[in-house]
């Protein structure tokens, strides 16, 4: 290999830089930061088991979306035979009312930005 | 062989700094668009396509430069356009992603731009479009590159590339019709409502892309060492002259319809661009702008004498892509909206932001076509270089 | 996409029911699908949902109040550029109208009829809807109940669909309509728009879905009742042989906008 020396170091400065934010989380005692996520209701039950909400919350509210908008339906039958209005604002942030302590703790914490809220308006007590 | 685009002279770097920098600026006048919003441009509710999509429709014409050297130099073995056939298809590509380039820029969500794929909806003749020019695209840079690459080595192009040089022929065609679909299928817009909208398209395509060719074989002429050949500009020129002709007799078929008929809403239209509507003009000078200049153009091209004179030729090509730019670009695409549907007049007119961003995809365009035509002369010049040693 | 995501969605659901092991028995997905979404038992269904607009009758109001309601509660913006304005309904005169159905010898049947008021105008949910022919998205489609829906989610804002109206009922979020929504006059219960999709009336397709009338419908009787004339707009299935709005397009001669170009549309205009 040419300018084997030349090529380690750059990749290992390259290494570095990409795991920076890693270092300067431990380093600052961040290391094990883990969202406090808060329900903001005495409610048990959610739409769905809470292992699979926790999981595939998104995909459940994409069908939603596509059955009330694309097909009409607006009423959602839960595996244990409740019956919720499918609605992200009626239904889902009328228990978890704190959106900031509950939805957004655990999207910045994973880094992900869901674009529900350009449109969607969130309820007033919710904020 | 891209190595040949990284090596120039102080003037070819020059020219692709100067693209570069309008690039720049169209970018990030661009980037203001995605975080306001298309209110940046001067389009609006009466007349919701402008200069973005007049580019894109005057530009899948100028992709046409491709097919009218193919044509008849691999159908017809018409060997006097061997040494140009690359830069008609290397012409196409730039112009195409032009195109898709403008598409982009004219959506107000693009980032929402793979639901077309995702949704795939057939009925939509966008759909179709995305298709025709997508495939244009890639027959050209394939077809481009590996004959060039040949004639590089100076062997005789592979064999398996012969049926993609024969498929694009049909598929040039494609893209002209497509496009015309686009505007020709609207049943509540009816300066577009008719049915010699491809032809007109197939038409103006024919006489824009090749004069645009003629004026780049010009310029190749002056700056490098490559020749495209007398007999080449002549039998390319008389092209760009039938089209012309035969474009222009087209918007005479439709002005007698109009006129004749005296249709109101066929008849509006096109009295807004002659004499304007209301009060409203402002797309009157352009209009007489382009009849000036094609008739200019068709007088200088039909008289053998002025044809023959290479700066005369030069000056009607101009003539040619500017009349058509006009009447394909701002007359055929804002002038369908207005009066709009209730009958009201609401006029256009681009701002500064949204020419500058024009401005940036064109550059983008130029430099695409700058850095292809750089490789291809670089190797023909190579091949001469050769042939006379 | 969304049939896939949805039995994705599905077998998670079996799957962790399964793994949680509550004991709940999951039936086949499909069986599943069928059970979990339903519509609600109120909502108000048609063959063929029209609107029939009684312009003899005349608004004492200009149509004010129906168009301030139907934007409000969509929480349409209020933009004064008429360039980038947004509008789901609004009023217009005869001769804008109805083009070419307006001359000099027929201008006073016209006044008399309408006594100076304009007509209003909203998408026609067209039953052959060119809108719908030309979205590349699927975007824009029309239901079983013949509205012409919009998916704002789904929406790139080509507007090839406001090149193929020929009614001009389509507007296109120039900028983000919410500049123009003050916080507290937004209907928090429906979704504001972002910039770049396209918009328009979708007959109020999420008040039926829980058996109310559309909100014009429903001031437009107010109004008229308040003022002891008669409603401007009724509305109805056009399919059922007894409804009112059949029986009002039985009795009378009825013209729509731009009929001749085949679109179909599904609001009938009195005169």
């Amino acid at each position: 290999m040419y300018d084997a020396g030349k090529v380690i170091v750059g990749l290992l400065v390259f290494l570095c830089l990409i795991t920076f934010p890693v270092w300067y989380n431990v380093g600052s005692g961040k290391g094990d930061f883990k969202p406090d996520l808060q329900l903001g209701t005495q409610e048990k039950e959610c739409v769905a088991p809470k292992l699979q909400i926790r999981a595939s919350h998104m995909q459940l509210l994409d069908t939603w979306r596509d059955t009330v908008v694309r097909e009409g339906p607006r009423l959602y039958r839960t595996w244990n035979g409740k019956t919720f209005e499918m609605s992200l604002t009626k239904t889902c942030l009328r228990c978890h009312s704190k959106k900031e302590k509950f939805c957004d703790e655990c999207h910045s914490y994973a880094g992900v930005e869901p674009n529900c809220w350009n449109c969607h308006v969130i309820p007033k007590e919710t904020q | 062989m891209i190595e040949k685009a990284l090596v120039g002279s102080r003037r070819y770097w020059g020219w692709v700094a100067l693209l570069l920098v309008l690039m720049g600026i169209g970018f990030l006048f661009y980037l203001r668009q995605l975080s306001y919003g298309l209110g940046i441009t001067g389009m609006s509710r009466d007349v919701s396509w402008g200069l973005y999509i007049a580019q894109f429709t005057f530009l899948v014409g100028v992709a046409a430069s491709a097919v009218m050297l193919v044509l008849p130099y691999y159908l017809h073995n018409y060997k006097v356009f061997g040494r140009i056939t690359i830069l008609g298809e290397f012409l196409a590509v730039a112009s195409v992603l032009m195109c898709l380039t403008f598409i982009i820029v004219d959506l107000g969500r693009p980032d929402r731009a793979f639901n077309v794929l995702l949704y795939p909806s057939p009925n939509s003749i966008l759909f179709w479009d995305m298709i025709v020019l997508n495939g244009y695209l890639f027959l050209n840079i394939l077809v481009g590159w590996t004959v060039l690459g040949a004639e590089r080595k100076g062997v005789k192009p592979p064999k398996w590339v012969k049926p993609f040089i024969y498929i694009s022929i049909p598929w040039a065609i494609s893209i002209h019709t497509v496009t015309a679909f686009i505007y020709a299928g609207l049943p509540g817009r009816s300066f577009w409502l008719t049915a010699i909208m491809a032809p007109r398209f197939l038409s103006s395509a024919f006489a824009s892309g090749p004069a645009l060719l003629i004026l780049a074989c010009f310029i190749l002429r002056k700056f490098t060492r490559f020749d495209p050949g007398r007999e080449a500009i002549q039998t390319l020129a008389k092209i760009v002259t039938y089209a012309m002709a035969i474009s222009i007799f087209f918007v005479l078929m439709e002005l007698f319809t109009a006129f004749y008929s005296k249709v109101p809403e066929h008849v509006y239209h096109f009295k807004y661009l002659f004499v304007g509507l209301d009060g409203h003009t402002t797309l009157v000078p352009w209009w007489w702008a382009f009849m000036v200049l094609s008739v200019l153009s068709l007088i200088l091209l039909f008289n053998p004498k002025t044809r023959n004179n290479d700066a005369i030729l030069g000056v009607a090509c101009a003539a040619v892509f500017i009349s058509l730019w006009i009447e394909k670009g701002l007359g055929l695409v804002v002038t369908g909206f207005i009066p709009n549907p209730l009958d009201r007049v609401f006029e256009y007119s681009p701002t500064w932001p949204e020419v500058l961003i024009t401005l940036g995809v064109w550059s983008m365009g130029f430099l695409v076509m700058t850095i292809l035509y750089k490789v291809a002369v670089s190797v023909k010049e190579e091949g001469a270089g050769e042939a006379a040693h | 996409m969304m049939e896939s995501s949805r039995r994705n969605f599905l077998k998670i659901a079996g799957l962790s029911v399964l793994g949680i092991g509550s004991g709940a028995v999951v039936g086949s997905r499909a069986r599943g699908a069928s059970k979990a979404f339903s519509p609600n038992p109120e909502a108000l269904t048609a063959k063929r949902w029209a609107m029939v607009v009684d312009l003899r009758a005349g608004c004492p109001d200009g149509c004010k109040e129906c168009i301030e309601v139907c934007h409000r509660i969509h929480n349409v913006p209020k933009i004064d550029n008429p360039k980038e304005e947004v509008k789901w309904i609004w009023t217009d005169f005869y001769e804008h109208a109805f083009p070419g159905m307006e001359s000099r010898y027929t201008e006073e049947f016209v006044e008399e009829a309408l006594q100076g008021s304009p007509v209003i105008l909203l998408c026609n949910h067209c039953d052959n809807p060119p809108c719908v022919r030309v979205c590349p998205t699927k975007a824009t489609f029309r239901r079983k109940d013949g509205i012409v829906m919009m998916d704002y989610h789904r929406c790139i804002g080509c507007r090839f669909c406001m090149a193929g109206c020929p009614f001009g009922a389509r507007s296109l979020n120039w900028t983000d309509p919410r500049r123009y929504l003050k916080p507290e006059e937004v209907t928090p219960d429906y979704p504001t728009r972002t910039r770049g999709v396209v918009e328009k009336c979708n007959f109020c397709a999420e008040r039926l879905a829980v058996g109310k009338i559309p909100a014009c419908v429903e001031i437009c009787r107010k109004v008229a009742e308040k003022a002891g004339t008669e409603p401007v707009l009724h509305f109805g299935d056009v399919e059922d042989a007894d409804s009112e709005v059949r029986e009002m397009i039985r009795a009378h001669h009825t013209i729509r906008r731009k009929s001749h170009l085949g679109t179909m549309p599904q609001v009938y205009y009195i005169l």
